[in-house]
């Protein structure tokens, strides 16, 4: 397949680069103000040197992406609430040229997932979107294997930042600020951690688990959540006096999403530890499923990308 | 969105979940030799079981030279059974099993100004409006009494309104400004 990546942070740049080894060309990569675009290929090594030393990608503005000849759009942009833009826009130009889009992007598919799909059915084109739930875990291929009529319920732990700030107080029995400090000095979490510790990013991919199940109706307005600011050091103490401990928890079900702080056993499944993340897949059939690994960075979220793309039918 | 099986989807009866967390009490006859009591425990963990309390009566004697000790802990339903027959296959005698002493058990922990907003009134509001006993209570006020504290609650429950419980004391944890961590109910944590 022919690959145009709209975005060239840590994933657009991954999937860039990962691209040949799945076999897929790559004709174009844009960030916000520039675009490298070649219908035979472009040489991803330069231009990914020329982004890493501050130069534009190449000489074409990131409009001229959608002119070029691709089969599937890569949305790597950044997730923005509300009317997700310029996501959205970037999906819906190549679903109404009948390409397909795969997304990394989250916010499209919490946020407006209905309109997606109704242009997907307009469409050539078919939008696929694993990476934005658990990074590296496959979990929206499994409930689709599963089928989603036969999924009951999805929780788990989505976000790394938020599990690894209660590991760390659980752990070490120091408080939230004194942790979210030393996560942000080890690269953990961003500057900016709201998202992560005020449970919006962990809800918005509980939005998109609800969407699936019940196709559609669900957006992070409709989601009851709460984060991880308020807990202090002896609520996880007085948690493990008892075999517990606390874990930002999300709930996915055909009735609705919830994403809070809550108690669980400490030899759960769902209590792993570190930036780990972990899914719970509830089935009607066959119990539950779990699967656990790296929800996030770059190439663990570019092999979700390139593993949907792998699953798209020719155009 | 609690788990208990009747809040399951309505299509399909039959869906399977997992349910929550149970508490049970077996009754043991342990030999009074060195070690006996961790042996016997062993195979409450090993089958996913969390360990509560155990009553060691040492004072008493059964005819056979036995010690009685009870043991409570709570496990997922399913896996009671395999409890049971863990401690049976370990050569521990089970005198009693699956009498439960109640209903269900759920613990929460509270999180806030727990003394300036009347710790005692937020127990007995719980009792009142979420139906529950509360069996033992821990806090933890390491900033004094006129900062953020917290307590953990372990609550006793009739069997399947453990969701009902839970909502209620949401609604006393918003009232009061109080965080309300709850137990994940559904699956297999
Ligand atoms: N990182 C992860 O682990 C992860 C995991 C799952 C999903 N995601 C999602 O994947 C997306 C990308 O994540 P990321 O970590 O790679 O983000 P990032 O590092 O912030 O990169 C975003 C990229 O998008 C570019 N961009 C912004 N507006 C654009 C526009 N209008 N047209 C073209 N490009 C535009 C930015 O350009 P400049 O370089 O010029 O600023 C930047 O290159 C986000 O939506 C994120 O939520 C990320």
């Amino acid at each position: 397949m022919r690959l145009a990546i709209l975005g060239a942070g840590d994933v657009g740049r991954s999937v860039a680069d990962l691209a040949g080894e799945y076999d897929h060309e790559v004709v174009a990569l844009a960030d916000s103000t520039s675009a490298a675009v070649d219908p035979d290929g472009i040489a991803v090594a330069d231009v990914l040197e020329r982004k890493a030393g501050g130069d534009p990608l190449g000489t074409g503005s990131p409009d001229d992406v959608f002119d070029t000849d691709y089969d599937v759009l890569v949305e790597a942009t950044p997730t923005t609430l509300g009317d997700a833009e310029p996501g959205f826009t970037h999906v819906q130009r190549a679903l109404e040229a009948d390409r397909h889009v795969v997304l990394a992007n989250k916010g499209p598919v919490a946020e407006r997932y209905e309109e997606l799909r109704a242009l997907e059915a307009d469409s050539a084109g078919s939008i696929r979107f694993e990476a934005t739930v658990g990074g590296a875990i496959p979990v929206l291929s499994t409930i689709e294997d599963c089928t989603p009529q036969a999924v009951t319920a999805v929780r788990g732990v989505l976000n790394g930042t938020a599990n690894f700030i209660l590991t760390r107080m659980a752990a070490e029995g120091l408080d939230y600020e004194h942790v979210l400090g030393e996560a942000q000095d080890l690269g953990v979490a961003e500057a900016d951690p709201t998202f992560d510790v005020d449970g919006t990013d962990a809800a918005l991919k509980f939005v998109i688990l609800a969407n699936v199940l019940a196709d559609g109706g669900f957006s992070l307005a409709d989601a009851t959540v709460e984060g991880i600011q308020s807990i202090p050091g002896s609520a996880l103490d007085l948690a493990a006096e008892d075999g517990r401990t606390i874990r930002l928890i999300g709930e996915a079900t055909r009735d609705g999403v919830r994403v809070g702080p809550r108690l669980v056993p400490e030899n759960a499944a769902l209590a792993v530890t570190g930036t780990r993340n972990i899914v719970q897949i509830e089935t009607r059939h066959a119990g539950s499923l779990h699967s656990s690994g790296r929800g996030a960075g770059g190439p663990e979220t570019a092999t979700a990308v390139l593993s949907d793309v792998g699953r798209l039918p020719p155009l | 969105m609690g788990n208990a099986p009747e809040s399951g989807d309505e299509d399909d009866p039959d869906a399977e979940t997992d349910g929550g967390l149970r508490a049970y009490t077996v009754r043991l006859e342990l030999v009074d030799e060195p070690g006996e009591l961790l042996r016997a425990l062993a195979p409450i963990a090993d089958n996913g079981g969390n360990l509560l309390s155990i009553h060691h009566e040492r004072g008493n004697i059964t005819p056979r030279g036995h010690i009685p000790v009870e043991v409570d802990f709570e496990c997922p339903p399913d896996r009671f059974d395999d409890v049971v027959e863990g401690l049976r296959d370990a050569g521990v005698n089970v005198i009693q099993a699956g009498a439960e002493h109640y209903g269900e058990a759920v613990n929460v922990v509270l999180v806030g100004n727990l003394v300036e907003t009347d710790l005692s009134n937020t127990l007995s509001r719980i009792e009142d409006e979420a139906d529950a006993v509360v069996q033992d209570l821990s806090l933890a006020a390491p900033e004094g009494t006129d900062g953020i504290s917290s307590a953990r609650a372990r609550l006793a429950i009739d069997s399947g309104r453990s969701g009902d419980v839970l909502a209620a004391i949401r609604s006393i944890g918003t009232d009061k400004e109080l965080t309300v961590v709850e137990p994940l109910l559904g699956g297999e944590a």
